[in-house]
């Protein structure tokens, strides 16, 4: 299994009239982690939602794999910021689920699920509700679900949003940990810099234009290289790319 | 040192204090049942008539005798076939119409119409065109049964299946699951904390259209024999009528909540919310 290359070409998003995003082009590559950043409202839940196949784009292509994308499928799996568990079902049954729409086996799918909450550190777990769960935990259970189905390219929308800062430090070495062993292509919504500096290769600035600031990230997924002077060049640039449009942030980064 | 002296003071106070509430409870019952007594044995007249209703022992003779007549049973055989009979239709036709209705709008066009010109209508006005259109009675009771229950039982689906968050077929769709699997693994377990309230309401409306129906027009059932015994002026027998019905539709409408609760175990409140 190989990640999957996305690519928009003049994308427009949004719901009919007024599109959020106008002309947006950008290429992520197969296998690597592609942060998006930006100001509340600037349409990066819209660009996610699109690329999962839940909104059709208002103009141009958005490509998966050089192929249009018409709709959702299980190559392109989407992680929420928080309840999009099954309430009625437990932590394991909601792990099985995207097994069992791939058609496994009773066995097979339990084998599967068992793994994923072992590595996401919750197989003591698994015959919980996620209602008895913390919300950390929740999300923990989600993303194993989310990477269960083996998917080509993981879309995650804010998912440490809801979490305390402790928790999402947390939830952010697990996050590099379980990436380390997949080959799937990830797109990682946040609005916060320092996090998107950490879990990704590439972080892009996402502006109603477009895409105009795109920061490499020097050492990524390596919590040693916090503070070193690439790392904080980088999170300047991007501040300032941040500020452009909002002036708080404008006033944080001079 | 503190914590554990609460509990030990909660937990001998507790049934000390609960005793006296039974026993006023109790109480209360009995002391209407003696009221009963003394008004009609002693034929009061107070501009209301207790000097034809029959006394609280003449029913519980009447009732120790029926209670060993076979023909008994065959009444109560029959009300309950009827009403299961007419709330299972009800059932599988009123989630099938609310989710469609919740989940199409071409369905919604073409049905809301006709469902908000027909809800109104008592179900028991329907006895007439029961008659008419079905060849036994049976059919045309059952029917009735079912038109009563149809509809809180479609009206609680469609607002559930509505009010369902979005999240939830979207994590679906996008594990690659079709139309089918959002229905199963989504929507119907999703909605149905409201289908539940809206099956319990269906099944205390169509026991009140299931007596009146058998005492319009029944050969059997409890709603027949009880009118039946005040036709033939057989007054113990009409109160014995009252307390069957009373007790059979209790039992229905506390299964039903049963079943519901055993069914939606998951929800926070009854889960144990560990936070």
């Amino acid at each position: 299994m190989s990640g999957l290359a996305l690519r928009a070409e003049r994308v427009s998003l949004g719901h009919g009239a007024g599109p959020v995003v106008r002309e947006l082009d950008f290429d992520v590559r197969p296998g690597e982690v592609l942060a998006v950043l930006g100001a509340s409202g600037c349409g990066k839940s819209t660009l996610l939602r699109s690329l999962a196949g839940l909104l059709p784009v208002v103009a141009g292509r958005l490509l998966a794999d050089g192929e249009p994308v018409t709709g959702p499928s299980p190559e392109r799996a989407l992680m929420f910021q928080d309840d999009a568990l099954l309430p009625w079902r437990t932590v394991r049954r909601n792990v099985e689920l995207p097994l069992a729409i791939r058609g496994l086996d009773r066995a097979a799918r339990r084998d599967r699920a068992g793994l994923w909450l072992d590595r996401v550190g919750l197989a003591h777990h698994a015959d919980r509700l996620p209602a008895q769960l913390s919300g950390g935990m929740r999300q923990r259970v989600q993303l194993a679900r989310t990477l269960a189905g083996e998917p080509r390219a993981v879309l995650m929308d804010e998912p440490f949003g809801a979490l305390d800062a402790q928790t999402r430090g947390a939830m952010q070495r697990l996050l590099a940990d379980v990436l380390s062993s997949t080959a799937a292509t990830v797109v990682f919504v946040t609005h916060d810099v320092d996090e998107a500096l950490f879990v990704a290769d590439r972080v892009a600035v996402l502006e109603p234009g477009g895409v105009r600031t795109l920061v490499d990230v020097p050492e990524p997924r390596d919590p040693a290289t916090r503070g070193t002077p690439l790392v904080r060049a980088a999170r300047m640039e991007l501040l300032g790319a941040l500020g452009a449009t909002d002036p708080y942030v404008r006033s944080l980064s001079s | 040192m503190t914590t554990l002296t609460a509990i030990r003071t909660a937990s001998v106070e507790a049934p000390v204090r609960r005793r006296p509430r039974w026993l006023i409870r109790a109480g209360s019952l009995l002391a209407a049942l003696l009221l009963w007594q003394w008004l009609t044995a002693g034929d009061v007249t107070l501009w209301l008539r207790f000097d034809r209703l029959p006394t609280p022992i003449e029913v519980a003779d009447q009732f120790g005798r029926l209670l060993r007549d076979p023909v008994y049973y065959v009444d109560i055989a029959q009300s309950l076939v009827r009403i299961l009979t007419g709330f299972a239709l009800a059932a599988a036709l009123g989630i099938a119409a609310g989710v469609a209705v919740a989940r199409s709008w071409l369905l919604a066009d073409v049905l809301q119409p006709l469902f908000e010109v027909l809800r109104p209508i008592p179900a028991i006005a329907l006895v007439p065109v029961a008659i008419l259109v079905f060849p036994q009675n049976e059919q045309g009771i059952v029917f009735i049964t079912c038109a009563a229950a149809f509809f809180p039982i479609l009206v609680s689906t469609r607002h559930a299946v509505r009010a369902l968050p979005e999240v939830w077929e979207d994590a679906v769709r996008t594990m690659g699951g079709g139309r089918l699997r959002v229905l199963f693994s989504v929507v119907l377990p999703g909605a149905l904390p409201g289908i539940c309230g809206g099956l319990s309401v269906g099944m205390g409306v169509s026991w009140i259209c299931v007596i009146s129906a058998e005492m319009i027009s029944g050969d059997f059932g409890v709603g027949y024999r009880t009118w039946h015994a005040y036709t033939i002026v057989d007054y113990p027998a009409v109160i014995v009528g009252m307390i069957t019905i009373g007790v059979l539709g209790w039992a229905t409408a506390g299964a039903v909540e049963l079943a519901g609760r055993r069914a939606t175990r998951w929800l926070p409140s009854r889960a144990g919310v560990v936070k």
